[in-house]
């Protein structure tokens, strides 16, 4: 996976994870490109299109897009569920999730991801697995209010 | 400010965010940011020490705010100090903020890297995980330098636990990844193998990404990989929905490490163990057995999961390409998919039948479905699987359905969507060249195209309409009068002037005979688009009226008044109006002898790969159009190239006057470039030009040797030469351009030229697969005692030859003294992971040194007496395994390069040549005389050839050669 992408209906990024080195400038024209071709796309579209060089995967899920670069060789098909694990996770951690959760907690949004994809590839799929470690990492923090 | 704060809340940190959500425009949003990047400043640089929650805090808030878009120049200091904090948030968010803003201050590269390699050694599992994290999320060289050679110890370790190995496998594939060189597994080769074995699904899921990449790379070291991989799927695919609990996804058994271990099979040809083979087949099956069976829930994940892996086991039977039942039970279920209610599934399913289509096995039963293609063509309303539509007819296009497909491809051309249009022109007209059985169907199609789509014409288009109609003679007259017809046309395409006038410039007299487009009729319309076209249309019109003038002279009065006109011979752009006034003058000074000759028709273009392919190359990317890489018989024959090769040389020495229209079609390197004349085989001739007499066998390469299996010899030394390369050197000992080899994956055509006693030869290695081909390297070498006879000089090739590219080699050949073996080529390259090693024998012979001398029958007999030594003649009788056709005879014999000496012979049956060799060392005259007997049954005809040279070894070795050809 080359990078992954959450944003709004209104087009606000609201999470962006690069898995290759790409400069600040080019990563906010390519961002802006993207989320113009999906947010134009239909409700009963293929959730694949074919962009620059690459295979662009994406969901919607309530107001918020997912949005995933994959290469050539890559799955699309698994690729949508790797967006819907995360989603999950999300779900799981914060309990229901909604964007605003990812917007006052985008730190933590971007440790589990840390947690279930590293370089953009897959550490873990239990959801199990994912999840204690960040509970852990949480149990060792003093700020502890939960 | 909503609730949720979960785990340690940073309140200011959520008002901060709440309050930038506040501002109604971006002016108070960039007030609120600058406020607080200067609390932020202030709080950093103040006398009082911060404590590790206010370090986090702002850290946290810098992060945000760059996040939002804005620059951050400070805080980076702060930030690394959190990371030797021993609280783990702490830590946890100097991390996110080093990942996310890391520059290449060298400083800070060491701080951060200390603290990195601390985390490393400090046993604390969750702290290594943070510190692997971040060198994958950065990185750098720098962190490859630093930490490649210390993570495969982690990753190998038996005391790590499992969430450190799986952090560590993907962390050095990243390192890999950007730093290839720095990461050495060596000896960690096998461990890292045994990953797969391990019982943690999570390690296996982690550690198969970082395999699959090795293998592919260095597919000998890590092969032990695939019965590990097999074994490992076997259980997965056999397992019952439940077995795996918590890696079972949706009732899918671990559909993410199946699609894996079916990819990691991927950088592999098909298992050699039968055993290993036939279970891997039995899991092919399942899976395609299990997409039959009904859904175990409702739910989209559940399909997607189990359809992930079914598309990924089609993508490996494809890769295979050797098992014709999966094959086609593959695409018995595309099939399905095509019509699937899930978009998802019909794109899929378009975009995985265009690789099946490529496919010997397979294409026929892809063809079957073309009917419900066009429907989806038609009425799919998601572009981007109209898109894959089109690519599938594409890909499915042979001659059988070429017809239909292009008809259809041109109906939607004119609804299709602007983005696609100009790669649909591209596409039609490809295939309406390829494919064209009659021409008068190509002009057809190509105007058509003009007349839906002239905008998205592109040069390339209609440059080769033009190049075809002037090398088919049997189409000219029809394109003259189809143009003709599609001018009168009101409003028409620029482009369509364009060729309009070219053709008529070119074949207007084909069509002259008839009162409705006589010649001035022709002017008359091609001259009313005239004001409305561009300059460089007007500059092509001009050309096209200087050749009316020569081919039609009632014309001229008339052609001259419009170029004494003010509008043109004073016109404001250099060009027109120098040709203005240089055709002008042109017509009124020279005599018509001289004009006819200034003004000949174009000579047919040198044969060559379409322009148009290029460009849809260079649109799709590489690989798109692999499929489309043409044998060289098909190009052979569309171009005219083979049977107008002679009339080529003779136009082409013609054309050397410099004509104003030489450049009519404004393509510079496609006009014939001639200086010399052709038959001095000069290496000043264009290389790609068919100039001399070995054209007429270029594009005739039709024996079997296209189906032999790509040779997977997995050694490093170069392969022993192909059984069939003996032949394959036989069939250029008499001409000099083709095919020389081809299989699968590689296509090699040639094209050489000798003068004197050098050689100039250009190898062309296509890459007919889409994918890339690693490692490419090509050596000639001259064993034995070839190596003091023959001087070859190679230069290297570029080591990527990306899918559905062509790449070029130069070698140059001198001779020093005659020799009797080829120079053997080997060619090494990796595809898919598989090492490729190919060794063929290169057509240098001897007879391509021979100069022609042409001699009296008197001379002949002269010297075949001086000649008369019993070592100085080889002689052989032979059966005739061809026909005995004169006219073969006769190329075959010129082919070979001796002068065919007629009226010299007693006997007319008979053929006598003469030639010299032209070695460094020394000249060798050589003498030939094939005796036929050409009235005996067929079956019983036999030759007897007769050779005599001043040098033994010299006679027998053209003897040998020769006797082959017939």
């Amino acid at each position: 996976m080359r990078f992954m992408l959450l944003f709004s209906r209104q087009g606000k990024l609201r999470l962006q994870k690069w898995y290759t080195a790409t400069a600040e400038r080019d990563k906010k024209k390519m961002v802006r490109e993207l989320m113009q071709v999906v947010l134009a796309r239909k409700p009963k579209m293929s959730s694949f299109l074919e962009w620059r060089d690459l295979k662009i995967v994406y969901k919607r899920y309530a107001s918020l897009y997912f949005c995933c670069a994959v290469e050539e060789q890559d799955n699309e098909l698994i690729t949508l569920e790797v967006i819907h694990r995360f989603v999950e996770l999300l779900d799981k951690y914060f309990g229901s999730v909604c964007e605003l959760d990812i917007i006052f907690n985008f730190e933590k949004a971007y440790f589990i991801l840390d947690e279930f994809l590293i370089g953009g590839e897959i550490q873990d799929t239990s959801k199990k697995s994912v999840l204690k470690a960040i509970e852990q990492a949480d149990l060792l923090s003093p700020y502890h209010t939960c | 400010m909503p609730a949720v704060s979960k785990g340690d809340g940073m309140r200011g940190l959520a008002v901060f965010i709440s309050d930038i959500r506040n501002c109604k425009s971006k002016e108070a949003e960039i007030k609120r940011i600058n406020k607080e990047l200067a609390n932020i400043r202030s709080k950093f640089k103040g006398d009082k020490a911060l404590d590790g929650y206010s370090k986090k805090k702002y850290v946290c808030k810098l992060l945000f705010i760059f996040l939002l878009g804005h620059d951050i120049d400070f805080g980076h200091m702060e930030a690394v100090n959190l990371l030797s904090s021993n609280k783990y948030t702490e830590k946890q968010i100097g991390y996110l903020f080093i990942s996310v803003l890391v520059n290449s201050n060298s400083e800070l590269i060491r701080l951060i890297n200390n603290a990195i390699k601390n985390d490393l050694s400090s046993r604390n599992p969750t702290f290594m995980c943070l510190a692997l994290h971040c060198i994958a999320n950065v990185g750098s060289r720098e962190m490859a330098e630093a930490f490649a050679g210390e993570i495969p110890r982690i990753l190998v370790a038996g005391d790590t636990m499992d969430s450190v190995k799986q952090s560590a496998a993907l962390c050095l594939l990243r390192l890999y990844k950007a730093s290839p060189d720095l990461v050495l597994m060596g000896e960690w080769t096998s461990r890292v193998v045994h990953l797969l074995n391990d019982q943690h699904m999570g390690v296996v899921t982690a550690a198969i990404s970082l395999i699959t990449c090795l293998s592919s790379k260095n597919p000998d070291e890590f092969k032990t990989c695939v019965s590990l991989a097999v074994s490992r799927l076997s259980r997965i695919v056999s397992s019952a929905s439940t077995d795996l609990q918590d890696y079972t996804y949706y009732f899918v058994p671990a559909p993410w490490l199946s699609c894996k271990l079916l990819r990691l099979l991927q950088c592999y040809p098909p298992p050699e163990d039968g055993a290993v083979k036939g279970r891997l087949v039995e899991c092919l099956e399942t899976i395609l057995n299990k997409a039959q069976e009904p859904p175990k829930s409702k739910k989209v994940q559940h399909s997607n999961a189990k359809n992930a892996i079914l598309f990924e086991a089609i993508s490996l039977i494809i890769h295979y390409d050797s098992e014709p039942n999966l094959l086609v039970r593959a695409c018995n279920q595309l099939g399905q998919f095509l019509q699937h209610r899930e978009t998802n599934l019909r794109y899929l399913a378009l975009e995985s039948m265009c690789t099946l289509a490529s496919s010997e096995f397979s294409h026929e039963a892809v063809k079957t479905h073309i009917e419900t293609v066009i429907n989806a063509l038609k009425t799919e309303r998601d572009v981007s699987v109209r898109q894959r539509a089109a690519d599938l007819l594409y890909a499915m296009c042979d001659r059988s359905n070429a017809k239909q497909i292009v008809a259809e491809m041109l109906s939607y051309l004119e609804t299709a969507d602007y983005s696609i249009r100009e790669e649909m022109v591209l596409k039609v007209a490809i295939l309406a060249e390829k494919y064209a059985v009659d021409y008068s169907w190509y002009v057809d199609t190509i105007l058509n195209l003009i007349r839906i789509a002239g905008d998205y014409v592109s040069e390339e288009v209609w440059y080769r309409v033009i190049q075809i109609v002037i090398n088919r003679d049997d189409v000219q007259g029809y394109a003259a009068k189809t143009v003709f017809e599609a001018l009168q046309a009101p409003a028409c395409h620029e482009n369509m002037v364009k060729v309009g006038g070219y053709i008529l410039g070119e074949f207007g007299n084909l069509i002259a005979g008839d009162p409705r487009s006589s010649p001035l009729v022709q002017f008359n319309l091609l001259h009313s688009k005239f004001h409305l076209c561009s300059v460089p249309t007007r500059a092509l019109l001009l050309s096209a009226y200087i050749k009316f003038i020569n081919l039609f002279p009632e014309t001229k009065a008339t052609i001259q008044e419009v170029l004494r006109s003010d509008s043109q011979i004073r016109n404001s752009d250099v060009e027109l109006q120098q040709r203005a006034v240089e055709y002008l003058k042109l017509s009124s000074i020279a005599s018509t002898d001289v004009l006819a000759t200034v003004l000949e028709e174009m000579p047919p273009f040198p044969e060559r790969e379409s322009s148009i392919l290029a460009k849809l190359k260079k649109k799709k990317g590489p690989g798109a159009v692999s499929v489309e890489l043409e044998d060289g018989k098909e190009r052979g024959e569309l171009n005219g190239g083979g049977d107008r090769g002679g009339d080529a040389a003779i136009a082409a020495s013609n054309a050397s006057t410099p004509s104003p229209s030489a450049d009519l079609l404004g393509l510079r390197s496609t006009a014939p470039v001639s200086g010399t004349t052709p038959s001095a085989g000069s290496l000043l001739v264009d290389v790609f030009s068919e100039a001399g007499p070995s054209a007429t066998s270029a594009g005739v390469n039709d024996d079997g040797f296209l189906s032999s299996a790509p040779p997977t010899v997995a050694s490093e030394d170069p392969a022993p030469p192909l059984p069939e390369s003996d032949e394959l050197l036989n069939k250029f000992v008499c001409k000099n351009n083709g095919v020389l080899f081809e299989n699968q994956l590689l296509q090699i055509g040639i094209k050489s030229e000798y003068r004197q006693n050098l050689g100039r030869m250009y190898l062309f290695y296509g890459n007919k697969t889409s994918v890339q081909f690693v490692s490419f390297n090509t050596t000639v070498s001259c064993p034995g005692e070839l190596q003091s006879q023959l001087n070859v000089q190679t230069k290297t090739v570029e080591p990527l030859v990306e899918g559905g590219a062509q790449v070029q080699q130069v070698i140059n050949i001198e001779c020093l003294t005659d020799f009797i073996d080829a120079p053997l080529l080997n060619i090494k390259f990796r595809y898919g992971g598989a090492l490729q090693n190919i060794s063929l024998k290169l057509p240098v012979t001897i007879n391509k040194f021979f100069q022609p001398t042409e001699m009296a029958a008197a001379d002949f007999f002269q010297r075949w007496k001086q000649l008369s030594q019993p070592q100085q003649e080889a002689q052989k009788i032979f059966k005739a395994s061809h026909g005995m056709d004169t006219e073969v005879l006769k190329a075959k014999l010129l082919g070979l390069g001796t002068a065919l000496l007629e009226n010299v012979d007693p006997n007319p049956e008979n053929y006598v040549c003469a030639g010299v060799i032209q070695t460094k060392a020394q000249q060798v005259g050589c003498l030939l005389r094939l005796e036929p007997n050409a009235q005996a049954q067929p079956g019983e005809q036999m030759y007897r050839l007769t050779l005599r040279s001043s040098k033994d070894t010299v006679s027998q070795r053209v003897c040998d050669l020769l006797a082959e050809q017939f």
